[in-house]
């Protein structure tokens, strides 16, 4: 009898125990019950609570009902803060999820990622802790697995793990992740989809060797099929992971230009609008700063008109900036470069971006950059004569620095100059003599005739005027 | 004695001429030897200046010859230094005109190759196309995929539905919700409904009455023909499809062809207000009892095709009625 009654003590407390589980992971889902979870006791009565929980975890317990709820609780409570991360790591809460990711339930294993992600999403340093407790060989053993909801939480756990720095990334890396993060592109599933490649972005973006690790996987021509994937975040994810390959060298820009991978991009841009447009157009700039040759297929594939479109579309500052640097690299090689960039009537955009007050400050000194940059190489004139109007002096500078450079070559050039206006114009230039202005101007207009000069200098009907009360018929 | 005497003579003679010859001499010595003197020297001086000059004239000769030895073997050497220095400034310039032929074909081959920028160019250009119009194929693909799946969802919703609403079929006498007079032709619900309606008589047993009832939309049904060949419909096809018993001759399944004019003309209100009353199947049974002694068929298999339990219907003649 007694031993019955025993027996059943142990039963309550077994189910006292997996109710306060529960409860406590329902309530941790929410970020204020945390705070009312830590003022109702100090934090280390929490830290109590988490090492029950991570006892509870570890104690193999017949329920697999009890680690998931326990996994639960740890992920939501992690979800928070860096110190609540922390809290959990101390009390071998960490140890206890990568038990947990060795179980057979793929619930529970879903659980445990994600909690493991939750932890390692905040610093390095908690991240590097998640690695240390062995839990990456397990994550990419469950990136196998059929179920689709562990394949998204493992992918976004080593997303998370890799993105802090290279070292962790390389970890990821050696344990195999990239062949069966490349295989997983293909799959139909779109959540799938958006973490593999977020992943995969993560882990190229820190150095050569890795992004050429990516690269040697041989995802590149099957992700341009998820280019045109009805989920925004899908392309958005694949262009981010273009961008972070082609920052680092030439020849990786290469590969990708080689795939046709500009194409798409610029399909891409074409198609989307708002904020998810940036990495492309990083994308777009990083190829070009590389090399002119690079530079040149950007132009060939019709970039400049789509990046010309995008600065008219947008509206927020930060992408007009990124658009603004990206022509900017497209058109400061050669003066081939720069007459594409011109003629698709970029430069009085910027001037005027540049000229807005209301630009913020990136805005204003990437646009003065990129008109320094393209104005030293551009020789094509008629595009160049509508800034004579409007420039600032500072521009002014550069764009009459490449007239008198251009002038003295070409005569059909000059008469141009001369009939559209443009040598009135540069006459009523001031500047300061000595100036490297004024150094300029004399070189315009010692490309002319002497007379052509004296006419189209201001004031010359009133010179001319005064010469007539002078005259004396004779 | 003359002879010595003249000898004397003589001796004094030459006596006197030796003292005066000698005196003479004496007085000349000084002279000559001054002058034999000079005469010495300045034959002795020619002597020397003779051997001097043949000396200087041999030390010039010889070295004469000796300059002109090692000139000429200094020539010799210039002569050869300057060979050898034009000798190399040609190979010099050959070997440049070489390096700089070499450098403009490497530079332009290998490193600059402006041909083959040219070609990757327009190389770039036709697989930016290529890749355009395969993932515009991809894309069209996989919406058609999607598009199909959806239509497929869609249509299995409706084939659903219209099993759930099998009973808004139109009837012969009432046109169905989905039946409008109004309309040119029968509403896509409506054809749904048609086939859905399948359902054959599980047994031949019990109420094979019922299956003479329900028979008749089965008819109707494999009288329309069949719009849509998607699987789903087949099945239901496939179900009504069994084989229904071809009518025995002259009879309808349920009967004469005028009877059901007949039984109209009878309980016309029964016909027309199908479901109006809830009461209706109790009505309409009254109604046939009182007619049984004048038709001995049984009536409105149309009204009973919904049929409810129908405990109080008189099965024996019922069945008795559907073994003819």
């Amino acid at each position: 009898m007694s031993q019955r009654h025993v027996v059943q003590v142990f039963e309550q407390y077994q189910k006292a125990r997996m109710q306060f589980v529960q409860t406590v992971a329902d309530l941790a889902n929410r970020p204020q019950n945390i705070e009312l979870l830590q003022n109702a006791g100090k934090t280390a009565d929490i830290c109590f609570l988490y090492s029950l929980l991570a006892r509870v975890s570890v104690y193999v317990c017949v329920q697999r009902f009890y680690k998931k709820a326990a996994a639960f609780v740890l992920r939501a409570v992690a979800k928070h803060s860096p110190e609540l991360s922390q809290a959990v790591v101390a009390c071998r809460g960490v140890d206890a999820l990568v038990l947990c990711l060795e179980e057979f339930d793929p619930g529970v294993k879903e659980a445990a990622a994600w909690a493991l992600g939750n932890i390692a999403r905040h610093n390095a340093a908690l991240s590097q802790s998640v690695v240390d407790a062995g839990a990456v060989p397990l994550l990419v053993l469950s990136l196998l697995e059929p179920e689709m909801a562990l394949k998204r939480i493992a992918a976004s756990t080593l997303s998370d793990i890799s993105k802090h720095t290279p070292e962790l990334a390389q970890t990821v890396v050696d344990t195999g992740a990239i062949a069966h993060l490349a295989q997983m592109i293909l799959s139909p599933d779109t959540k799938l989809k958006r973490q593999v490649f977020a992943a995969l972005t993560q882990i190229s973006k820190h150095s050569v060797s890795l992004a050429e690790m990516v690269i040697e996987a041989e995802i590149f021509p099957a992700a341009m099929s998820c280019l045109r994937d009805p989920d925004e975040y899908v392309k958005k994810n694949v262009v981010t992971l273009m961008r972070e390959v082609v920052k680092h060298t030439p020849e990786l820009a290469q590969v990708i230009v080689n795939c046709g991978g500009l194409e798409a991009v610029i399909d891409y841009l074409g198609n989307c609008h708002g904020n998810v447009r940036l990495p492309g157009i990083m994308m777009l700039g990083y190829v070009a700063a590389h090399s002119e040759s690079l530079a040149m297929a950007v132009i060939v594939s019709k970039g400049v008109p789509q990046l010309a479109l995008c600065l008219s579309e947008e509206s927020e500052d930060h992408i007009k900036a990124a658009t603004v640097w990206s022509v900017g690299q497209i058109g400061h090689h050669t003066p081939e470069h720069a007459k594409a960039v011109t003629t698709a009537n970029l430069l009085p955009k910027i001037l005027e971006l540049y000229m807005n007050a209301s630009s913020s400050e990136d805005l204003q000194t990437k646009s003065k950059k990129a008109l320094k940059s393209v104005l030293q190489k551009c020789t094509y004139l008629p595009s160049l004569e509508p800034l004579l109007y409007e420039a600032p002096s500072n521009i002014l500078k550069h764009v009459v620095c490449q007239f008198s450079k251009v002038l003295p070559h070409d005569s059909k050039a000059r008469r141009l100059f001369v009939t559209s206006g443009g040598l009135k114009k540069v006459q009523e230039i001031e500047a300061e003599p000595g100036s490297p202005l004024q150094e300029y101007i004399n070189a315009i207009n010692g490309c002319f005739p002497e007379e052509i000069v004296r006419y189209y200098s201001p004031g010359y009907s009133e010179a001319l005027l005064e010469r007539l009360d002078d005259y004396q018929p004779a | 004695m003359a002879e010595l005497l003249k000898i004397k003579r003589e001796f004094e003679e030459f006596q006197k001429e030796y003292y005066y010859t000698n005196r003479e001499a004496d007085e000349n010595r000084e002279k000559e030897n001054q002058a034999v003197t000079q005469i010495q020297s300045w034959f002795r001086g020619c002597k020397v200046r003779a051997y001097l000059s043949h000396l200087h004239k041999k030390a010039i000769i010889i070295q004469k010859i000796w300059r002109g030895f090692t000139a000429r073997a200094r020539v010799r050497q210039m002569v050869k230094a300057a060979y050898f220095i034009m000798k190399m400034n040609f190979y010099e310039e050959m070997a440049v005109r070489i390096q700089r032929t070499w450098r403009g074909f490497f530079v332009r081959k290998y490193i600059h190759n402006f041909y083959a920028r040219k070609k990757y160019m327009e190389g770039l250009v036709m697989k930016n196309e290529l890749v355009r119009r395969e993932l515009d194929q991809l894309e069209d693909l996989q919406k058609r995929e999607r598009d199909c799946l959806d239509m497929v969802k869609e249509h299995t919703a409706k084939v659903y539905q219209a099993h759930r609403l099998h009973h808004l079929l139109s009837t012969k006498q009432c046109p169905g919700v989905f039946n409008s007079p109004f309309r040119p032709a029968p509403h896509e619900m409506e054809l749904l409904l048609r086939q859905q309606v399948k359902y054959q008589a599980p047994t031949r047993l019990a109420s094979r009455g019922k299956a003479c009832l329900l028979g008749i939309p089965s008819s109707t049904s494999s009288s329309f023909p069949v719009t849509l060949g998607s699987p789903l419909i087949k099945t239901s096809r496939t179900y009504s499809s069994r084989p229904i018993l071809p009518p025995i001759a002259n009879k309808g399944l349920y009967g004469e062809a005028g009877e059901a004019w007949e039984q109209r003309l009878h309980c016309r209100e029964l016909m027309l207000c199908l479901q109006t009353s809830y009461m209706h199947l109790e009505e309409a049974q009254n109604q046939l009892r009182e007619l049984e002694p004048v038709r001995l068929r049984g009536t409105g298999s149309t009204l009973h095709h919904l049929s409810q339990s129908s405990s109080s219907f008189p099965h024996p003649a019922h069945t008795g009625k559907s073994f003819r």
